[in-house]
């Protein structure tokens, strides 16, 4: 076993070697344009970008025409949520999305509220799903998209999408999802599931950086979409510029490999993370899952282990690569947003972890972690005024804190 | 965020952990922050009370490697040091011995704090003794 091991797969992930080779030819001999339509440079590289747009329109249930290649996941966001507030503004100004969403979104609906738009941020449950039939109630006759993540990026908590598409499709709004953290590593079909628009970045499913897709409903109903990048009228108008090949190619291929693996895959993670939370769970007290276990991603892990803060649990663990929510890990010295959102305290969100297990670990480096974990957290709160007082009995509410 | 070799030292190995008996009259206990906000630092510190010299100094911290830090070199700092001597160190001397970064800086205004509040502690038990 090597280290560091890497164990952020939420962050981003390895190109799988099998998509790099299928990358390849397409920085040199076949470096063409996809637009060029006169000679065989061209073509070839069309093809390959049509190949690509099956491979993921397969892995999603949609046609390859519905396919909209994007810088990544934060240009789908934009993409979807300010071209439709743009194209149906005759119709309505009103955006529904959820408190946890990713920046991406939550920045884009923001930008949409200063320029007229109004917006409903709806709370989730401490479980971090939202409650439907406060999103039925939210709903008014000027709504025009609802957009709710597929599965969230921090706690992996998966959204009752299918629902949410059903009650979108018989109130007549559009719906958007952010698939970042779900497309590949759970099933998603945009029929079944009710989906208008799905947000797709390469980065977090073995593919390479820098290359997504928006899938663009174009059938019950046709959703029309204001472009927000003007030029060529690539891409059937709604994003402009020349197409990265090779990013498409290697998007098409990450589609691929997951659609084959997926099933097997998602069986293999989730037996690394159940081993991985019970080894923990078997050596410390205190300790929290953040969200639900059974609406969850099948590689992540969010915990918190009271009374140790974050940023100096993953500095004991310093070989291996995971993520907090404490505040000390942002530049904004505010603990995790979507933490807060689901009710969980400061004092908590300040102690989270998040584990994103991922292609490339291995049960050894899970029981590594698990026991890296163990011993850096009993280590720390030897050193923890908090631990002292709660093992002497003292409720940690009812202490007078200094407050800065 | 890359941490100064100083931080990683006293990460790795936090000087003078550990608790004082806070009833004892020559004991000051400082305790600053709050676990809403990340960081918890408790600070005592043996006072002899004919030289009011600070001979023993503990500490524990609720916080980021920073925080830890800090507060384990203001032990080092008081121990041996007279009251009105450590009442003289000041935030930016455990800033620029860690090497702390702009974000950092609360956790050495903590740690000066915490020196502040043990021999507040500490004094107040004294005049109450008289």
């Amino acid at each position: 076993m090597k280290t560091p091991i890497y164990m952020d797969y939420h962050a981003t992930t390895p190109l799988d070697p099998r998509v790099l080779e299928a990358m390849l030819p397409y920085f040199t001999e076949k470096f063409g344009n996809a637009a060029s339509r006169n000679h065989s440079f061209g073509w070839e590289a069309e093809q390959a970008v049509d190949t690509a747009r099956r491979q993921i329109a397969s892995l999603i249930g949609a046609d390859a025409k519905e396919i909209i290649f994007t810088s990544g996941a934060t240009e789908s966001d934009n993409l979807a949520i300010k071209g439709v507030a743009e194209m149906y503004a005759e119709r309505g100004n009103h955006i529904i999305t959820v408190a946890t969403e990713h920046k991406a979104v939550l920045d884009t609906c923001k930008h949409l509220a200063k320029r007229g738009c109004e917006t409903t941020l709806l709370g989730v449950r401490p479980d971090g799903l939202i409650d439907l039939d406060e999103l039925k109630k939210a709903i008014t006759p000027k709504t025009i998209l609802i957009s709710v993540m597929w599965a969230n990026n921090e706690t992996g908590v998966l959204q009752p999408v299918r629902e949410i598409g059903r009650i979108a499709k018989e109130r007549g709004v559009l719906f958007h999802s952010d698939g970042t953290q779900a497309v590949g590593k759970v099933p998603v079909n945009v029929i079944e599931d009710n989906v208008d628009l799905l947000s797709i970045s390469a980065h977090k499913m073995y593919g390479p950086k820098g290359i997504g897709a928006l899938y663009v409903r174009r059938k019950n109903p046709r959703v029309q979409l204001t472009s927000q990048m003007d030029g060529g009228g690539h891409e059937r108008g709604m994003r402009s510029g020349t197409l990265n090949v090779t990013g498409i190619v290697g998007l098409g291929a990450a589609c691929e490999i997951c659609r084959a693996e997926m099933a097997e895959e998602s069986v293999r993670l989730r037996g690394l993370r159940d081993l991985l939370k019970e080894r923990i769970e078997a050596e410390l007290d205190g300790v929290h899952v953040n969200g639900s276990m059974e609406h969850r991603l099948p590689n992540n892990l969010n915990m918190s282990f009271g009374w140790v803060e974050g940023e100096s649990l993953m500095m004991g663990i310093k070989e291996v690569a995971v993520s907090s929510g404490s505040a000390c890990t942002s530049a904004t010295l505010e603990p995790s947003f979507v933490l807060k959102a689901m009710g969980v305290p400061d004092e908590l969100a300040h102690s989270s972890i998040r584990f994103g297990l991922g292609r490339f670990n291995t049960r050894e480096e899970v029981e590594y972690v698990a026991a890296r974990v163990v011993e850096t957290v009993k280590k720390l709160r030897e050193l923890s005024p908090l631990y002292e007082m709660a093992k002497e009995g003292v409720d940690l509410k009812s202490v007078n804190w200094a407050r800065e | 965020m890359a941490y100064s070799e100083k931080v990683l030292d006293h990460y790795s190995n936090p000087r003078n952990v550990g608790s004082l008996d806070k009833k004892d009259p020559a004991v000051g206990t400082g305790m600053v922050g709050a676990p809403e906000c990340g960081d918890v630092m408790k600070l005592q510190i043996k006072v002899n009370d004919e030289t009011g010299v600070i001979e023993e100094a503990k500490f524990k911290t609720f916080g980021c490697g920073s925080a830890i830090a800090a507060s384990s070199l203001a032990t080092e700092w008081v121990k041996g040091k007279s009251i009105d001597e450590a009442l003289k160190i000041r935030n930016v001397d455990i800033v620029n011995e860690l090497s702390l970064p702009p974000i950092k800086i609360h956790c050495s205004v903590l740690a000066e704090d915490a020196i502040k509040a043990a021999i507040e502690d500490y004094k107040k038990k004294r005049n109450g003794k008289r």
